[in-house]
């Protein structure tokens, strides 16, 4: 006597369901998503699309904030046909027509991430369950950006980074659903290096202090790496909490430590603060082991150098963009930006703005809003023409590798925006690394959810 | 032991800023019964002065350099403050150097102004109140005038320097005998830490060897009892509130040139400010100062590496640690009086 179950009508209806799931890999091809505005969560049904810029517009980086603001409110503007199309019109992707994404008007919810995980995922969740956002993009910290890259990978939405710039954003915590333009800690001390090399000498000591926290620990391994690979030792590191304003406890033993380099693995208010103590003890005008005394800011911002005033003078960095560029892509976004806001655009407006193009343009060329058709389109695009040179999205981190600034504070700004000048463009192919990279092994970009 | 006096350095540093602002916090506890959260943001707003002097300072008017371009490449603006045009280059350069001190004399009428209506516009109306009312009013207020700050001058640090003449640190280790550049302390740091030594002995001369004070120390001592004697209490209350806001207001004022202020550096300090009140003794205005000074000096201590290498993190918990042990072993503080906050 038999004991299975199996009836014809069962035994088709479970065919049919595996035939489904088996055909999935070739669905999600080509021109299949032509029509396709169903099917994955907020899928737009009206003549309109909904962005959901996430920002902090509160707290210590609100001002950083405010200028990704402005940046994709420009970057809007120029989707739906306005102003002079900025760098629509350098890039070289053509898909973009000025008459919004897949020909439907783009507009657009913010959010405040306060510089807070908990608070940003809140407002990432509440743009896109009751403002049905479609894309989530911005933040001002790693920290809030691989909170809110998690939750758009659950909720199945596409997250275009902002200025996040930890190792693990793109390594152990990368998504399938999430995209980094900005660059890394790994790609700073790549290009500084070399540089600190020259101009100090291989036969230097360091003594780091660093911010704890995921950006300090992996912008900190980084540049150590790099500095011992080109015959620096290291004298010691130290982790300062992230909420120290005043660092001269932390600066003081650097004194009598034997290290003739201090680096500041820290950035906003950290960096200014820790940067004026070093100052202050006189570390500039000191010599150890018979060399000039020199301090190394691994991660330069200008809206923060502005902050640390004169004390940023001569002191090595790097950084993502940087206004001065001559390239046609950098000019056209300034005179944009420049134009509407009177002041030049930050390097965290310029990543927003082009990760704003970037989504809209994949959109475009996928011919869907579906984030897997998207991912697909983003996935090893090669661009042209957004202010850093030939880019390339890497398929297998979602990681743009291009050329990075290593800049110096200027020794006589001719203006308040005038505190950084370009030393060096290293190339792309000096900063990149293999995706099992140690300093980004572990975690799993897993496959793109749609969300429904 | 070069470390070790460096460490001390800094702790009395630390120390000097700590027992300012808890100088304040108790003359208003000790005097009004208030409990004012709003402290903070007090030490904020005086550094805020300094900002704002020094955007005095430098107000220029405008000329067009048609040689230079700007970064649309438009002809360059150029701007000259107006004080170097009044008073020659060299001194009103010199005028805009010496900002941050000059804005001592601007934040006193200022402070003691914005203490007036604190206390006259919102804080009289909670003398009665329990003091859970006081900390969510006193709360709420700070936080209002952080975001205020925010809103005019935003939320990123504004550089405020010291006078060119105060830039450099002094070489301690040359005097102490040991080698050069071995003990350097910042020269603007040991300036703080001399104002705030005058601030305070001015505060203690002026209870001590004034009449006004007199009351004021016999008001905190017994309020009804001289409220009988016909003397307007609240009246001279009202103008220690404004006399402690001056003194958190000049405790910002000095600190603008060590670290570059922000909306938020208030609240930074709030909270340490309370423990070193606690464990001073609530209302002993002695017992503030001495307990700014030691947990200045120990959190130093904490953040020396060997230190930090036995116990990590004991740096960011030493002072709580410390006011655990004083309040286990002297309940009222280091040197509190009876009766204050037990009822």
């Amino acid at each position: 006597m038999s004991n299975t179950n199996f009836t014809r009508r069962g035994l088709l209806k479970t065919s049919a369901v595996a035939g489904a799931g088996l055909a999935v890999p070739t669905i999600f091809t080509g021109d299949v998503w032509a029509d396709a505005h169903s099917g994955y969560l907020n899928a737009p049904q009206g003549s309109t699309v909904t962005l959901g810029f996430n920002v902090p517009q509160s707290g210590p980086y609100a001002d950083e904030g405010a200028d990704e603001l402005r940046a994709y409110e420009l970057a809007v503007e120029h989707l739906n046909g306005g102003g002079d199309g900025g760098m629509m019109g350098t890039f070289s992707s053509k898909a973009l027509e000025g008459n919004g994404i897949l020909g439907k008007k783009v507009e657009y919810v913010t959010g405040d991430t306060q510089t807070k995980s908990d608070a940003a995922r809140a407002s990432a969740k509440s743009m896109i369950e009751k403002d049905g956002a479609i894309m989530i993009t911005g933040g001002s910290s790693s920290g809030v950006a691989v909170a809110v890259q998690g939750l758009c990978q659950e909720a199945g939405i596409i997250f275009m980074a902002g200025l996040t710039h930890s190792n693990d954003t793109t390594g152990k915590d990368k998504k399938a659903n999430g995209f980094r333009h900005f660059f890394n800690g790994y790609m700073s001390a790549a290009a500084l290096a070399p540089v600190l090399a020259a101009r100090y000498g291989t036969d230097r000591t360091a003594y780091h202090l660093t911010a704890d926290y995921t950006w300090g620990w992996t912008q900190q391994e980084s540049i150590q790496a790099a500095t011992e690979a080109l015959g620096w030792q290291t004298a010691n590191n130290v982790l300062t909490p992230l909420a120290t304003t005043d660092f001269s406890s932390y600066v003081a033993p650097v004194l009598n430590s034997g290290a003739d380099v201090l680096v500041l693995n820290h950035y906003g208010g950290n960096m200014v603060n820790s940067l004026t103590s070093a100052v202050q003890f006189g570390l500039r005008e000191k010599q150890v082991n018979g060399k000039d005394f020199e301090i190394v800011v691994p991660l330069y911002s200008r809206l923060m150098a502005k902050g640390a005033g004169a004390n940023v003078k001569g002191i090595f960095g790097s950084t993502n963009w940087h206004w001065s560029l001559p390239d046609e892509g950098s000019q056209a976004f300034v005179k944009s930006f420049g134009t509407k806001y009177g002041f030049p655009p930050s390097q965290a407006a310029h990543t927003v703005y082009c990760q704003t193009l970037l989504y809209a343009d994949a959109a475009q060329r996928a011919g869907t809003f579906n984030p897997c058709g998207i991912a697909e389109a983003l996935e090893g695009f090669e661009f042209d023409g957004l202010g850093n040179g030939p880019v390339l999205y890497r398929a297998e981190d979602h990681q743009c590798f291009k050329d990075v600034l290593v800049v110096k504070g200027k020794d006589n700004p001719t203006s308040e925006f005038d505190l950084l000048e370009i030393v060096e463009i290293t190339p792309r192919a000096q900063v990149e690394y293999a995706v099992d990279h140690p300093m980004f092994a572990g975690g799993d970009l897993g496959t793109c959810n749609p969300g429904a | 032991m070069d470390a070790f006096i460096l460490q001390l350095l800094n702790g009395l540093d630390k120390g000097s800023a700590y027992a300012l602002i808890a100088l304040g916090l108790t003359l208003i506890f000790g005097t009004l019964g208030v409990v004012n959260f709003a402290h903070g943001a007090l030490f904020m707003i005086g550094a805020f002065c300094s900002v704002t002097l020094s955007r005095i300072l430098t107000l220029s008017y405008e000329t067009v350099d048609e040689t230079q371009k700007d970064f649309l490449g438009n002809p360059l603006v150029v701007k000259t403050p107006y004080v170097e045009k009044w008073f020659g280059p060299e001194t009103g350069a010199a005028i805009i150097d010496w900002a941050v001190p000059l804005a001592i004399l601007f934040a006193i009428p200022v402070m003691i102004f914005v203490g007036y209506v604190m206390e006259r516009g919102l804080i009289k109306h909670f003398y009665k109140r329990p003091h859970a009312d006081q900390i969510l009013v006193t709360f709420g207020l700070a936080i209002v005038l952080q975001e205020v700050i925010k809103y005019f001058y935003g939320a990123n640090p504004i550089p405020t320097p010291a006078p060119g003449a105060f830039t450099g640190s002094f070489d301690f280790g040359v005097l102490l005998g040991f080698d050069p550049n071995a003990i350097i302390y910042p020269y603007w740091r040991l300036v703080y830490f001399f104002f705030a030594g005058i601030v305070i002995s001015a505060v203690f001369g002026f209870l001590q060897f004034t009449t006004f004070g007199m009351v004021v120390r016999a008001g905190m001592a017994d309020r009804e009892t001289v409220g009988l004697l016909g003397i307007n209490i609240d009246k001279r209350f009202t103008i220690m509130f404004g006399i402690a806001a001056a003194v958190a207001g000049l405790a910002g004022v000095m600190y603008t040139p060590i670290n570059s202020p922000n909306y938020h550096m208030g609240m930074d300090f709030l909270v340490l400010s309370f423990v070193v009140v606690v464990v001073g003794g609530m209302g002993s205005l002695p017992g503030a100062v001495l307990a700014g000074f030691m947990l200045g000096i120990l959190e130093s201590f904490a953040s020396m590496n060997w230190i930090k290498d036995i116990v990590p993190g004991i740096d960011q918990i030493i002072i709580y640690l410390v006011a655990i042990i004083i309040l286990l072993t002297r309940p009222r503080g280091l040197m509190g009086r009876k009766g204050v906050m037990e009822d």
